[in-house]
């Protein structure tokens, strides 16, 4: 048995949190960097460079990238030789959130109650937090800062199984264009099919925690990644939804197996400041 | 590139055409969805506002903390299509000018038409490069909505693009058909 100080995970997602919200990613910049020899549209490749010049007055300033600093999500494994002193996980998580959003000067964008009286929570708690038990002595915590602009344009559908790999394509596309400049394009698009409702759109989130260009390790899904990038880079959204040939850096798809009668599809958009971080204990 | 000062008024606007580039200078007032929602029911029951609506110029922002020597964070624009219900009354009593990002309600945009008023969009998620042109912030009003609190903005050169101008034109829309691809089956 392992036992780990829930100091230690305080600590830790307190310091990722500042970290992703002020240092863009370089898988991220090095994508946007690339799309600037893909995007024919002048107004798309000047902003595709104010987005880079963004990232580098955040670091170079120490302000975060954008003022949405997000909705914290957690998706945490756990070894089964791991005990924990001192404070629950979840307490742990919490914990490192609240120190983060207010010691790093972050945006506290949390209502506690949904419906009525939507009163911020002053210190951005709580996070989403997902769990699963792996074998072995690892704590290895992903969190990801996710903003509610690009959150709000995400959906999902239950579709027929009728409807085929096209129909998956043609959500995807409706779900892009209709969201329009509102999820700041250039996305990243996590795309979660197959089990059930809520499964679909867990696989969609964790899709959002791969890099922009990463590519499904089964080469028939990977084809069809790009199938759907093409689709939507097609529909001329453009960077900050302004008409360009960039509208999506990657789209992640991760699969499960479903019910015969069932082909549930999940769309999460990200906005092109994609601020996630990895944490292994 | 064009150059505004607030406070604004219609003529100033009258020439601006949706895609222009304008660099905004002087005041302006930071407002999204709760203090939105304060505004207008304040205006309905005849209540005093915050600041004087006459000319004024809304920024749809809800920025981080001032980290210490500066005077905010980072200030990009949300998106717009939220406020969209309260809109058209503020543009009725005088606000000249939106800041936000996305497209605006078909109300919206009659009402920038009946009204004389522009709608700018700022770059979405360049937070920290927007941050730059603000030189002072305070809060005014609605302190305890936090991020949410109405803030007076002094800006510089702010960098704006006009999304919807007076006329009926719109930015998004005229840029996503020129890039468009129809699909192939």
């Amino acid at each position: 048995m392992r036992e780990i100080e829930s100091k230690i995970i305080e600590d830790a997602v307190a310091e990722k949190l500042v970290k992703i919200n002020i240092d863009l990613d370089s898988s991220m910049c090095a994508s946007l960097q690339k799309s600037l020899e893909n995007e024919q549209s002048p107004l798309g490749r000047e902003l595709l460079n104010q987005l880079l010049e963004n990232s580098k007055v955040a670091r170079e300033e120490r302000v975060p990238i954008c003022q949405d600093t997000g909705i914290v999500v957690v998706f945490a494994k756990i070894g089964d030789r791991i005990r924990l002193k001192g404070k629950t996980l979840e307490e742990a998580i919490n914990a490192g959130v609240s120190r983060g959003y207010t010691e790093g000067y972050l945006r506290k964008s949390m209502v506690a109650d949904p419906i009525f009286q939507r009163k911020n929570t002053g210190d951005n708690t709580p996070a989403v937090i997902h769990t699963e038990i792996i074998p072995g002595e690892k704590l290895i915590i992903e969190v990801a800062a996710k903003g509610g602009g690009s959150e709000n344009m995400s959906r999902l559908k239950m579709l027929k199984p009728a409807d085929g790999p096209q129909g998956i394509v043609d959500f995807v596309c409706e779900v892009v264009e209709k969201a329009g400049p509102n999820p700041c394009p250039p996305l990243v698009i996590g795309v979660g099919v197959g089990g059930t409702m809520e499964k679909a759109a867990l696989l969609s989130k964790k899709a959002l925690f791969l890099p922009p260009d990463a590519q499904n390790p089964e080469p028939q899904m990977a084809a069809f990644e790009q199938e759907i990038m093409e689709a939507v880079n097609n529909l001329g959204v453009g960077p900050l939804g302004m008409g360009g040939r960039i509208t999506a850096l990657g789209v992640n798809l991760l699969t499960y197996p479903c019910h015969i009668a069932s082909l549930p599809v999940a769309v999460n958009l990200n906005c092109h400041a994609s601020r996630h971080g990895y944490i292994e204990l | 590139m064009l150059e505004l000062k607030t406070p604004l008024c219609s003529a100033d606007l009258e020439k601006l055409k949706a895609g222009d580039r304008v660099f905004l200078s002087g005041i302006i007032y930071t407002a999204r969805d709760a203090a939105h929602r304060r505004l207008v029911q304040a205006i309905e029951e005849g209540k005093p506002l915050p600041f004087d609506l006459q000319g004024s110029v809304i920024f749809y922002v809800g920025p981080t903390p001032a980290p210490p020597g500066k005077p905010i964070g980072s200030a990009g624009p949300t998106t717009s299509g939220r406020m969209d219900t309260y809109t058209p009354l503020l543009l009725e009593k005088g606000v000249k000018a939106i800041i936000g990002k996305g497209k605006r309600s078909g109300t919206v945009r009659e009402a920038l038409s009946k009204f004389k008023g522009v709608y700018f969009v700022a770059t979405g998620g360049a937070g920290a490069l927007l941050s730059q042109r603000i030189k002072a912030a305070e809060v005014i009003a609605y302190e305890d909505l936090g991020p949410e609190a109405v803030h007076r903005l002094e800006v510089e050169n702010f960098p704006l693009f006009v999304s919807n101008d007076m006329h009926g034109n719109d930015v998004f829309q005229q840029g996503t058909e020129k890039y468009r691809i129809p699909q192939r089956r």
